[in-house]
């Protein structure tokens, strides 16, 4: 005998498509409302992040930076913790890498400095997870506010750091001197052309093929491993997780350490990658719109960068679209974003409830 | 009499999804009487008083109150109609006053300064009618919990209510608290109230009621003076002639003792004992029923016993460990001490809904070498092994890759307690092993509990089910408001002492305090 | 000395005043058991439209209603996401102040053509400052004059009117129906409904008070402390005077001292800027920055006192199925 029950499709498919659609929907409302035409502002926007290499590039590189910060968001998530200090974390751990790099860019070669600076990432967005995650464990700080004022703090400290030890004389911002060559993450231009391929400039860089790496990481550890296996009855159900001995606090922990490590890998793409310097505020939001990517890929890392690239290729998108119709600014995409989080995210049940009991009812029929 | 009733059920029917809460239920309450409804727990009580409150609406049926017919569609028309409820969990907002939480809903203006002036007056002089004693300075979390119950009360009054419910009033009280509530409400009666009070104690229908009306699977199936009923009547129709199980077993043939309890109390959040003293011994091969209605320490005795709850005082003696308040084990550490769980609610803690069939089937033992590689999970043995599991319980539909949530309640239940039996314990806790779970699967799933004993498992068996109880056991230990009250063979218990027992009706003709 | 002690407590007062607005918003929403991170985009959505609206109709007062409507909107939508469809209060937050933030530069971009900024306001487009009657004859006269024509007088009608709002707030929470039922709510929404109150109407009502007070906040920004919006302008504030809320544990008068205090910092910081103090040398401005978020996350875990929210915070209501 088997209960009524909702086809898969429904959830995984049908549910966020309509969500999106909705928000696009709205979007496009937006668009009209400013005087434009949305199905031209589409083309423009599809043009830009698709229709040529170098766009490609841009939109694979923008999306790296939310695969990471999406990662870290959803692994959260998935044992019912909201981490909302991806900001803060991805920071900070941007500081790890920038402090690696400027430490043995003259002494070691590439291939020795990656791992150290992919260590010293994680370890730093890692650390700024800790404080949080420990007060939540052992003084039942709420999660959610300490991790936002941390987001804050780590601006300030950032500013400090850069301003008392790394500040380069001279230049015209906040930032380090130049790193040497030999601590600048490969290009993706270089990394294909040893294969005799050809393509345009772009920032794309090796850190894509390390998000694409962590993303198979995430999903062997959620759903292959026995900690994986722990953090998804916690997230589940408390109760079963204090029937199974788990020990929530030990969990939170773990997990938040994880959730920050990745986060901090933003670094690898902006500072090592990219700017090859360090600099002040590179974040630019990826740690918010992590919270977007995490919602909208159901928390699953296939999902995540189906998202990232969406969102990608709406920043891409956004800048050509800014540049052909002077009246827009790449800031809509911002909002597309907020619309994307308000209706996947906070009005779920809006349509959830009804679509479910819609199937419920025919399957029970 | 032509005075019409202060209260008039007729045909009320509730359903939640395929749960049938109350069935075509019909009730006279006369004006100025208490009237007592009893039944089990799950009988329908509680959802037919919600319905009366206005929190639930009825699918069916109608409401007269003083022959007026009523719609009561949320709490602001039951309390219009003159009704007052005091809830089983307090409906109080534990930091404010006393006299706060009374005017909520009745300010008598929109500065509090209007009110509570006439506010004062009012209460003085009901506490004076009514004895009631209460502080209406007080903060509410400072006071115990018969003084809240008190404030209840006072605010269910302050609201002019003429028809006063109370929701197993006596179950958070000390006898001499419930003493002081009857005299109240004695009180309340001699001044016109109707009182309605629902409950699954005997003593407190016959020291208290004019009538009884008995609940049972959502049904009403008697009402009786109280004057002219006798408590071993009422606990007949209060458990029913039910459908004799039988399992066929041989006597039991216990050996060692394996686990025994010496002493186990255990206090809430709150502070409130739920456990007291509580002491008994499991013999390898025998099983052991511990009766009693829900919500008197069974499911208490459980976490305690399985290491999620830590105990407050005594000692657990397992194997050969001895867990006491300073050795504590976790469930995990308790599990690999040979000790398995079936628990009571399995969707709540017994599985992850969420979670496909083979991976529910190791939770608790997710962490053993069976089921893991150095870093990854051995998902290909966890399957086969579940698959293997399935077919040997006559698990439907033997498909590990299905959502645990899609199996039906038998199903699902043999899931669990394949999981726990596979792990070969030296002691089995199984609580409710057939609630919600279709007459087939029950005697598949009575059958191998008995297999079990008799491969020499200690088994202890919670359940509200009384002929589950009677079926399974060789011993039977009766729980009463957290402490053992007795024991029976399984040979000479019989419905009716054990409806007594579970009533503590036994006991309290001996207690001081008891109400003629 | 004393006149840069005054210098710093004027500056303290101007820029404690969106967070007393904001704070008091946030205290409304959280009594009554909804968690209000939005409390940024809210205030930076008002600052728009009031700094739109004013350069439109040339009226400060204009503009103050038209960014309190704005902020009423949203605080609409998080109560329609939080209340009517049990939305996580937080991502809803989240989603009001993202949806925000690139809203106002698109339709500043769109309506002004000035890079996402409104034009600067002038004249009666700003609220100017309101001057005590003989400020100017009393400014030479010592101690008093700079207390009383520096301090006191010189600010905007809304500085003043922040100050008035939290006695007016305490009492509101205190001391009438309303504010029972509402610190009613936010405890134990179960005990309101059992008493025949409607729960859902208590919240949306003070989802709006929010809404107001946060739209007073962000005209202040952008119509009185600067003259025009500007990308970003609420610049975290709202994050702030959520740390307030906490930090005065969420009562009117104690979080009308901790706004004061951050406020304080915050101005203290701007003035220690660069500036050499005799044995310590230059004091990092970050340091004094962090301040605020430092000791709402020792509050939060317990090393300085205690802080208890609102018990039902966050929690969405459902009448449990018995």
């Amino acid at each position: 005998m088997n209960q009524p029950k909702i086809p898969v499709w429904v959830n995984i498919a049908l549910i966020p498509f309509i969500n999106i659609m909705l928000a696009l929907f709205v979007s496009a409302l937006l668009i009209l409302a400013i005087g434009q035409n949305p199905i031209e502002a589409a083309g423009y926007l599809l043009y830009g992040a698709f229709g040529y290499q170098e766009g490609v590039g841009y939109t694979l590189y923008y999306a790296t930076n939310l695969i990471f910060t999406g990662l870290a968001v959803s692994i959260a998530f998935k044992a019912g913790i909201f981490n909302i200090g991806g900001e803060g974390q991805a920071y900070i751990g941007g500081l790890g890498v920038g402090l690696a790099c400027l430490a043995f860019d003259s002494s070691l070669p590439l291939f020795a400095i990656v791992p150290i600076a992919i260590l010293g990432g994680a370890a730093f967005g890692a650390a700024w997870a800790f404080i949080p995650a420990y007060l939540n464990a052992k003084r039942g700080s709420h999660v959610v506010i300490t991790t936002i004022m941390f987001n804050f703090i780590s601006f300030s400290l950032m500013v400090y750091i850069m301003d008392h030890w790394l500040e380069k004389e001279g230049a015209m911002s906040l930032r380090s001197r130049d790193f040497e060559e030999s601590a600048w993450l490969p290009s993706m231009q270089d990394i294909l052309a040893t294969f005799g391929i050809q393509i345009d400039s772009s920032p794309l860089n090796a850190s894509f093929i390390w998000a694409l790496i962590c993303c198979v990481l995430v999903w062997g550890l959620i759903w292959h491993t026995r900690w994986g296996y722990q953090l998804r009855t916690l997230g589940t159900s408390t109760s079963a997780a204090v029937y199974a001995g788990i020990n929530n606090g030990k969990v939170t922990i773990w997990v938040m350490l994880i959730s920050g490590a990745l986060a901090g890998f933003v670094g690898l793409n902006e500072i090592m990658g990219f700017n090859h310097s360090l600099l002040l505020n590179f974040t630019a939001g990826y740690g918010f719109a992590g919270i977007a990517v995490s919602l909208m890929g159901r928390n699953h890392p296939v999902g995540i960068v189906l998202a990232a690239l969406l969102f990608g290729a709406l920043y891409q998108g956004g800048s050509e679209l800014a540049f052909e119709l002077p009246s827009i600014t790449p800031d809509i995409v911002v909002a597309i974003q907020g619309l994307v989080i308000l209706f996947s995210g906070a009005l779920e049940h809006m349509f959830k409830d009804r679509i479910e009991s819609f199937f419920l009812r025919r399957s029970a029929a | 009499m032509t005075t019409p009733y202060a209260i008039e059920l007729r045909g009320i029917s509730k359903r939640f999804g395929a749960v049938q809460a109350n069935k075509d239920i019909s009730l006279q309450v006369p004006a100025a009487t208490i009237h007592g409804i009893i039944g089990e727990n799950g009988a329908g009580k509680s959802t037919l008083m919600s319905i009366i409150y206005g929190f639930y609406e009825a699918d069916k049926g109608e409401i007269d109150i003083d022959g007026q017919l009523t719609h009561i569609r949320n709490s602001q028309d039951a309390i219009n109609a003159g009704i007052g409820m005091v809830h089983q969990h307090f409906m109080l907002v534990e930091n404010f006053s006393v006299l706060e939480n009374i005017i909520l809903g009745a300010e008598g203006g929109s500065l509090l300064k209007e009110g509570v002036q006439a506010a004062r007056k009012e209460l003085q002089r009901l506490e004076e009618e009514y004895k009631l004693d209460v502080d209406i300075d007080a903060i509410v979390e400072d006071l115990p919990v018969g003084l809240q119950q008190r404030v209840e009360i006072l605010k269910a009054l302050y609201r002019g209510a003429k028809i006063l419910i109370l929701d197993e009033p006596t179950g958070v009280l000390t006898p001499q608290e419930a003493d002081h509530l009857f005299r109240i409400l004695k009180a309340l009666k001699e001044q016109g109230v109707t009182v309605i009070i629902i409950t699954h104690k005997l003593r407190e229908i016959l020291a208290l009621t004019d009538n009884v009306s008995v609940m049972r699977q959502g049904e009403m199936v008697a009402h009786r003076e109280t004057a002219l009923t006798n408590k071993e009547e009422l606990a007949e129709l209060m458990v029913g002639k039910k459908v004799r199980l039988t399992v066929d077993k041989s006597t039991a043939q216990p050996t060692d003792t394996i686990l025994s309890a010496k002493n186990v109390s255990w206090f809430d959040e709150q502070g409130i004992e739920r456990l007291k003293n509580v002491s008994f011994d499991l013999k390898a091969g025998e099983i052991v029923g511990i009766a009693g209605v829900s919500g008197n320490g069974q499911s208490e005795l459980l976490n305690v016993l399985s290491g999620i709850t830590p105990l407050s005082s005594g000692e657990i003696h397992f194997n050969n460990e001895i867990i006491t308040t300073t050795n504590t084990k976790n469930p995990q550490q308790m599990r690999e001490l040979k000790m398995a769980h079936v628990p009571e609610d399995r969707h709540k803690m017994g599985l992850v809904t969420g979670f496909e069939a083979y991976e529910a089937a190791v939770l608790g033992y997710h962490d053993s070498p069976a089921y893991n590689g150095k870093v990854l999970l051995k998902r290909k043995a966890m399957q086969s092994e579940c698959l293997e599991r399935m077919q040997k319980w006559d698990v439907r539909p033997p498909n590990p890759y299905l959502k645990t949530a899609n199996f039906s309640g038998g199903n699902q239940q043999k899931i669990v307690i394949a999981r726990e039996v596979e792990q070969n314990p030296d002691a089995l806790l199984i609580g409710q092993p057939t609630r919600g779970v279709d007459i087939g699967a029950i005697e598949n799933i009575h059958e191998e509990i008995v297999k079990l004993r008799d491969a020499g498992k200690a088994i202890l068996l919670v359940s509200v089910e009384l002929d589950e109880i009677m079926a399974l056991s060789d011993r039977i230990l009766v729980m009463f408001d957290g402490a053992i009250v007795g024991e029976v063979s399984a040979k000479d218990a019989d419905e009716k002492t054990l409806g007594l027992m579970m009533a503590n009706a036994l006991n309290e003709d001996t207690q001081t305090g008891a109400q003629a | 000395m004393f006149e840069s002690l005054i210098l710093i407590l004027d500056a303290t007062l101007r820029v404690s005043t969106p967070l007393i607005f904001a704070a008091l918003a946030g205290l409304y929403a959280e009594r009554s058991g909804i968690v209000d991170i939005g409390l940024e985009g809210k205030m930076l959505g008002s600052a728009f439209a009031a700094a739109a609206a004013a350069t439109f109709f040339g009226s400060a007062w204009i503009g103050l209603f038209f960014g309190i409507m704005a902020s009423v909107f949203l605080a609409l939508l998080h109560g329609f996401a939080c209340i009517t469809h049990r939305g996580d209060h937080i991502v809803s937050g989240v989603a009001i102040n993202t949806i925000v933030a690139g809203l106002t530069v698109t339709l500043g971009l769109y309506w002004f053509d000035q890079g996402g900024q409104t034009p600067s306001l002038v004249g009666a487009e700003r609220f100017g400052p309101i001057t005590f009657p003989f400020a100017d004859a009393l400014a030479d006269v010592p101690v008093i004059g700079l207390l009383y024509s520096e301090l006191l007088s010189g600010h905007s009608v809304l500085v003043y009117l922040a100050f008035v709002l939290v006695p007016v707030s305490a009492w509101i929470i205190y001391q009438t129906r309303f504010g029972l039922r509402l610190r009613a709510v936010g405890e134990n929404p179960h005990a309101v409904d059992t008493a025949g109150i409607n729960v859902a109407a208590i919240r949306y009502r003070a989802m709006i008070i929010c809404g107001i007070l946060c739209g007073i906040a962000g005209a202040y920004l952008s119509t009185a402390h600067n003259a025009g919006f500007l990308k970003d302008m609420s610049a975290g504030k709202g994050y702030i005077a959520l740390a307030a809320l906490i930090f005065g544990k969420w009562r009117p008068m104690s979080v009308l001292l901790a706004c004061l205090l951050f406020g304080f910092l915050d101005a203290v910081a701007v003035r220690m800027q660069g500036v050499e103090v005799a044995g310590i040398g230059q004091v990092p401005v970050q340091a004094i920055e962090v301040l605020p978020y430092v000791l709402t996350v020792l509050l939060l875990a317990g090393f300085i006192g205690k802080a208890v929210g609102p018990k039902a915070v966050g929690r969405p209501y459902v009448k449990e199925r018995s």
